[in-house]
């Protein structure tokens, strides 16, 4: 479903190439619970904006549901990230003028959903992330553990595919990192396609298979080796 | 989307207020001074009679010195003699024609208690009113009858009505005039032409005069007149019967001419007239004479002052400066706004999204920027009133139309102004922010 082919990534100024990706090669299954792991600056999180379509990469072919999507217009590209695409971010990114209603509303107003449909999808997903008293906060008056919820419940609002979540837990204290977790998990079960950059081990261990990345390229790419244990008893 | 982009810009101005007045100030003194320039050049070069403008022609026949300097162009003068006022008023040639003068007369209240006073006062004839459509609140103008039999009879402003006989219906009654009893047969209305286009060598901004009395009844009577008389020559001989006799210009001539073919007939008329006059000695230049509609006449006296042009410029000149402040001011704003647009894009917005939210933002600035621009622009017109006195007074009013176009300039203004700043914000690659965020 997500086919990445020779994917490469060089960032140019006037004297310096860096290259982020090498011939990155992936398949990413339906349904699947990935966790991108890697050192940093090995290339997990252009991954995951190339993945995104918030960057353009230099080279190779990317196939989304078996299209190229590599040549897409704005527009285009813009309507993709709308509807197949959820994001969480480390920072959580919620835009702090606008409550909690209004932020999970952002999505589906470029959507084009009417005032009913709109309301009908954010009371669903908050509820779903057990924020539903909290409509009318600002982001500000919310916990950390709580905004990632709200930027969850964003992202799931539009009913994407995939979720894309780079270091989802990583500003949060454990405790409230295994509840992200758990929910991001129940989304995993409930048939979203999920790509978890991280690097917690842990983390990394709660995903169907490990992908480790490694100067640019994907250096092991395998099944959760607790998750086989547990399949094969 | 466009009241959610209008949620979005005032959540956008509320978050940042002292930035956003700022930009609103900058907008607002932009506008306030080139409106005020603008509001007296627009008043200057309005229209005063737009539905028959064009059919209302001011006659020029040139009687001039021909030994004056060739500089001057060989203009003809701004204004007829009184021999051959009367002459094209005999003739009648024009659908409707009209010889006026300016004079000023003392006015004595019927009340022994009350102290006379001064009044503006025109000297013309029965076709002034039906040719300028002056509205009439009582009564109306007197007929040519009135004019033949040098009837006493006046039309008042609706200002003198009321300051002598309270606003009622004074029509029949009496006023004396310099001594002299005089029967009011109309009451004007409300009537400000602005400019005063039927007489402009006096104050072509001022209002129009409070009494007007027949023409050959203050000729015959030898009223004073109040205007600007211009002479190449002297009289020959002392007296008023001399000075109607001579080559001094007084009088303001104005003929109606319905169209081109009209035009074209009188023309010729004035031609012959002046043929025949330079068989007497008199017109000594070559022929030169000019009939222009009231907007030609206008521009030909150049009611638009080169100083109030001049002005309008450095105004406009001045906006723009305002509006490179506001440039650095919107785009130090939405830069602080990046993460913003970066999360957007990545929740499916387009690039033409952000553009027009941030141009509805923009152009919220530009309405605050106008509305209180037309207060700064009240202001400086109340300034101009103060600095330059009673002269402008008529100049420094803002109607609807301006005040419109102050608000829509405003909005012009704030929208061009946004332009480079949404435009490099709605370029910044999203992937760059989301992580730093």
């Amino acid at each position: 479903m997500l086919r990445f082919e020779n994917i490469s990534m060089v960032y140019r100024t006037d004297s310096v190439e860096t290259h982020a990706l090498r011939e990155f090669t992936l398949d990413v299954e339906e349904g699947e619970f990935v966790a991108v792991t890697g050192p940093s600056g090995s290339g997990k999180t252009t991954f995951l904006n190339i993945a995104g379509l918030l960057e353009r990469f230099t080279g190779g072919r990317y196939l989304l549901d078996g299209k190229d999507v590599s040549s897409l217009s704005d527009a285009e590209t813009s309507r993709v990230r709308n509807e197949k695409i959820g994001f969480v971010f480390q920072g959580f990114n919620l835009i702090p003028d606008l409550n909690i209603y209004d932020n999970v509303d952002v999505p589906l107003r470029y959507r084009g959903f009417n005032g009913a449909e709109r309301k009908r999808r954010i009371e669903s997903t908050l509820e779903t992330v057990g924020l539903t008293s909290r409509m009318k906060h600002l982001p500000s008056q919310l916990s950390g553990g709580q905004q990632q919820r709200v930027a969850i419940a964003r992202a799931l609002a539009g009913n994407p595919r995939f979720l894309l979540a780079d270091e989802p837990t990583g500003n949060l204290d454990s405790k409230m990192a295994m509840s992200i977790m758990e929910l991001i998990n129940s989304i995993n079960m409930s048939g979203t396609t999920i790509i978890m950059v991280t690097h917690d081990d842990n983390l990394a261990s709660m995903a169907n298979r490990n992908v480790h990345i490694r100067d640019g390229r994907v250096s092991d790419s395998s099944a959760n080796p607790q998750l086989a244990e547990v399949a094969t008893a | 989307m466009f009241r959610y982009y209008l949620k979005l810009g005032w959540l956008s101005i509320r978050s940042n207020p002292l930035l956003s007045l700022l930009m609103v100030a900058a907008i607002a003194v932009g506008i306030g001074a080139s409106m005020t320039t603008i509001t007296v050049n627009y008043t200057m070069s309005n229209n005063p009679i737009p539905q028959k403008s064009d059919q209302l022609f001011y006659v020029q026949l040139d009687n001039w010195d021909p030994n004056s300097d060739p500089e001057d162009g060989f203009e003809p003068p701004d204004q007829v003699t009184y021999t051959d006022a009367m002459a094209l008023m005999n003739a009648g040639k024009a659908f409707r024609q009209v010889a006026s003068n300016r004079s000023g007369l003392v006015l004595e209240p019927e009340n022994p208690d009350e102290r006379p006073f001064m009044v503006d006062t025109r000297n013309t004839w029965a076709d002034f009113f039906p040719m300028f459509e002056t509205p009439f609140l009582y009564g109306g103008g007197w007929d040519d009858n009135a004019d033949k039999n040098l009837e006493q009879v006046v039309v008042l402003s609706r200002e003198i009505n009321e300051q002598v006989f309270g606003g009622e219906d004074s029509v029949g009654k009496s006023v004396r005039l310099n001594g002299m009893d005089f029967r009011v047969v109309g009451v004007l209305d409300e009537w400000l032409p602005m400019p005063k286009f039927y007489d402009v060598t006096n104050n072509p901004f001022d209002v129009p005069e409070e009494i007007f009395i027949p023409f050959n009844v203050a000729v015959e009577y030898e009223l004073p007149r109040n205007g600007n008389t211009n002479c190449w020559k002297p009289s020959d001989g002392d007296g008023f019967e001399a000075f109607k006799a001579s080559e001094c210009v007084w009088i303001q001539f104005w003929a109606e001419l319905r169209n081109e073919s009209e035009k074209q007939e009188y023309m010729q008329f004035l031609n012959a007239y002046v043929e025949e006059q330079k068989t007497l000695g008199r017109f000594p230049r070559p022929l030169n004479n000019r009939l222009d509609d009231v907007m030609e006449w206008m521009e030909h006296e150049e009611i638009v002052e080169e100083d109030a042009r001049v002005m309008m410029g450095l105004s406009l000149l001045f906006l723009v400066v305002c509006l490179l402040n506001t440039i650095g001011l919107l785009l130090a704003k939405f830069m602080r706004k990046t993460g913003d647009i970066s999360v957007r894009r990545a929740l499916g917005a387009r690039k033409s999204d952000l553009f027009t939210q941030h141009m509805i933002e923009a152009g919220m600035i530009g309405l605050g920027g106008g509305v209180l621009g037309v207060g700064l622009t009240l202001l400086g017109l109340k300034g101009i009133e103060v600095l330059f006195g009673e002269f402008v007074e008529n100049l420094v009013g803002m109607d609807w139309v301006m005040v419109m176009t102050a608000i829509g300039l405003a909005i012009l203004s704030a929208l061009l102004a946004g332009l480079y700043p949404t435009w490099q914000t709605v370029r910044i690659m999203p992937a760059s922010q989301l992580k730093t965020q």
